[in-house]
C-alpha cells in the first residue's frame, strides 16, 4: 500500500497559519498538540472537508489535492474512513444500515453479509438491528470502526475517537484499533491528546504546535519527558 | 337552506395541493437559507417571509400582476394549459401557498438546523453524492420539521381567505372556500350555517397544529 503524503498551507487569522509536511506510511501516524493546533484540520484537509489556501495531498499515484494544478477530488470520491470525534453515527440507522451505507463498491447482495461479519469481528454484531442511541460508549466506537473499514480505504483518518471513553474501555479499544489497522495494511493518521495513547498506539509521532510541527519520529523519541494526564 | 360542506370540501383540496406545492419549494428555500452563503439572504429571507406581514390584499394584487393574463408568467401558462391561472382552482393554490409559504420555510429550518453537521460530513467521507446525502441523512433527518411545516401550512392554506378573493375570485366553479362561506353566510344572516363551517373549519386547523406541536417537540431526541 502507499504512503499519504500531504503539505498544507492555510491562513486563519493574520497570529494564527498552519502549514505542515506530513509523510505517514503504513502504520500509524499519531498528530498530538494542544488544542487549536491544527490537529483537526489536518484531518479536515486530508478528507477534502477543509480546503486549504495552498497544498497538496497524494496517496501514492492518486492525487486527491493540488492546490497548483486545481486537482481537488471531492470528498465522496477519495476513499478513505474517517472516524469522527463524536462517532457521528446515522442516529435514524440501524447499525448494519450505517456499516453498509458506504460500501458502493460491493455488491448490493454481498453488502448485509459482509457488514454483519465486521460487527461480529468487532464484537457488537448482536446489534446490527438497533439503532445508535441504544449502544453504549464503547459499542457506539466498535460500529463505527466497522463503518469505517467497511469502505476498504486506502486511509483512515481518527479524530479522538477515544476522547469520551473511561481507562479500561480506551486501553480495550487501542488493543482493537490496533490488530485491525495492521491487518489493513494503510496509513493511519489519529489526533489525539493523549499522551498515553500515543505511546500504545504511534508508529509515527507528530507533534505540532500553532500550526508548525515542533517535532517527528519514533514515539520514544518525541514523547521522551511528556507525561499524560491519564497514567 | 342549510349548511353544504363542498366549500370545506373544496379548501381542503386547495390546502392540499397547496401544501404539496410549498413542501417542495420551502424545503429548496429552506436548504438554501439555511445552508448557502447567499448573497443577499438577509433580503431573499425578508421577501420569502414578507406574507406573515402583508396585508392580504397587497399580496393577492402582486399575484394577480404577477400571474395574471398580461403577465408573461400568466401568457406562458395560459399557451400550456388553455386555462389561466387566476380566477381557476390553481389560483386559489398558488394564493394558500403563498400565504403559508413562510411558516413552510421556517418549521423545515428548524428542522435543518438541528441536524449535527458532523452526520453530513460524515456522509460524505462514506462516499454519498451531494444528492444521496440530501435524501438518505439530510431530509430523513429534518423530517420531524418537514411534516410540522406540512400541517402549519395545510392548516394555513385551509383558512386562507384574502388572498385567495383577490386572485381566484369568490367562487371556484361556482363554490367558495369555507373561509369565503362563512363571510357569506354572515352577510346573509345564516348564522347557523357560518357557525357549523366556523366550528369544522377551527376542529380541523387545531388539530393540525397540536400534532405540528407534538412533532416539533420530537426534533431534539434525533440529536447526538
Amino acid at each position: 500500500m502507499a504512503d499519504l503524503l500531504a503539505t498544507i498551507q492555510l491562513v486563519r487569522s493574520s497570529d494564527w497559519a498552519l502549514d505542515v509536511e506530513l509523510r505517514c506510511p503504513n502504520g500509524i501516524t499519531c498528530i498530538m498538540g494542544p488544542s487549536g493546533s491544527g490537529k483537526s484540520t489536518i484531518l479536515g484537509v486530508l478528507s477534502g472537508l477543509t480546503v486549504p489556501d495552498a497544498g497538496r495531498v497524494a496517496v501514492g499515484d492518486h492525487v486527491w489535492l493540488d492546490r497548483e494544478k486545481g486537482i481537488d477530488v471531492p470528498v465522496h470520491q477519495r476513499r478513505l474512513a474517517y472516524v469522527f470525534q463524536g462517532l457521528a453515527l446515522f442516529p435514524h440507522m440501524s447499525a448494519l444500515h450505517n456499516v453498509t451505507y458506504g460500501m458502493h463498491h460491493v455488491p448490493r447482495e454481498e453488502r448485509a453479509p459482509r457488514a454483519l461479519g465486521l460487527l461480529h469481528k468487532l464484537g457488537v454484531g448482536h446489534l446490527a438491528t438497533r439503532r445508535p442511541r441504544t449502544f453504549s460508549g464503547g459499542e457506539a466506537q466498535r460500529v463505527a470502526l466497522a463503518r469505517a473499514l467497511a469502505r476498504s480505504p486506502e486511509v483512515v483518518l481518527l479524530d479522538e475517537p477515544f476522547s469520551a471513553l473511561d481507562r479500561d474501555l480506551r486501553a480495550q479499544m487501542i488493543g482493537l484499533v490496533r490488530e485491525v489497522v495492521a491487518n489493513l495494511g494503510v496509513p493511519v493518521v489519529q489526533v489525539t491528546h493523549s499522551v498515553g495513547e500515543a505511546r500504545k498506539l504511534a508508529d509515527q509521532v507528530v507533534r505540532i504546535e500553532k500550526g508548525k510541527i515542533v517535532a517527528r519520529g519514533a514515539p520514544a523519541e518525541v514523547l521522551e519527558g511528556l507525561t499524560s494526564v491519564e497514567e | 337552506m342549510g349548511v353544504t360542506w363542498d366549500p370545506l370540501f373544496l379548501s381542503l383540496r386547495v390546502a392540499t395541493m397547496a401544501t404539496c406545492l410549498t413542501l417542495v419549494v420551502g424545503t429548496g428555500l429552506a436548504l438554501l437559507l439555511t445552508w448557502r452563503k447567499l448573497p443577499a439572504s438577509n433580503l431573499v429571507d425578508a421577501l420569502v417571509s414578507a406574507p406573515l406581514v402583508l396585508p392580504p390584499t397587497v399580496l393577492g394584487y402582486y399575484l394577480l400582476v404577477a400571474l395574471g393574463t398580461e403577465s408573461a408568467v400568466g401568457r406562458a401558462w395560459e399557451r400550456l394549459t388553455g386555462t389561466t391561472i387566476v380566477f381557476t382552482f390553481t389560483g386559489a393554490v398558488v394564493a394558500a401557498a403563498v400565504g403559508s409559504l413562510p411558516l413552510v420555510v421556517r418549521s423545515i429550518r428548524v428542522g435543518l438546523e438541528s441536524i449535527d453537521h458532523n452526520l453530513i460530513s460524515a456522509a460524505r467521507t462514506l462516499g454519498a453524492s451531494p444528492v444521496r446525502v440530501l435524501f438518505t441523512v439530510v431530509l430523513p433527518l429534518a423530517a420531524p420539521g418537514i411534516i410540522a411545516g406540512a400541517m402549519l401550512g395545510f392548516a394555513r392554506a385551509l383558512g386562507d381567505y384574502g388572498i385567495t378573493q383577490m386572485v381566484a375570485g369568490s367562487r371556484i366553479d361556482g363554490v367558495p372556500t369555507a373561509s369565503i362561506y362563512v363571510m357569506d353566510a354572515m352577510v346573509a344572516n345564516r348564522e347557523h350555517d357560518a357557525r357549523m363551517m366556523a366550528i369544522a373549519t377551527t376542529i380541523v386547523g387545531v388539530v393540525l397544529l397540536y400534532l405540528a406541536n407534538r412533532l416539533t417537540r420530537r426534533l431534539h431526541p434525533h440529536r447526538g
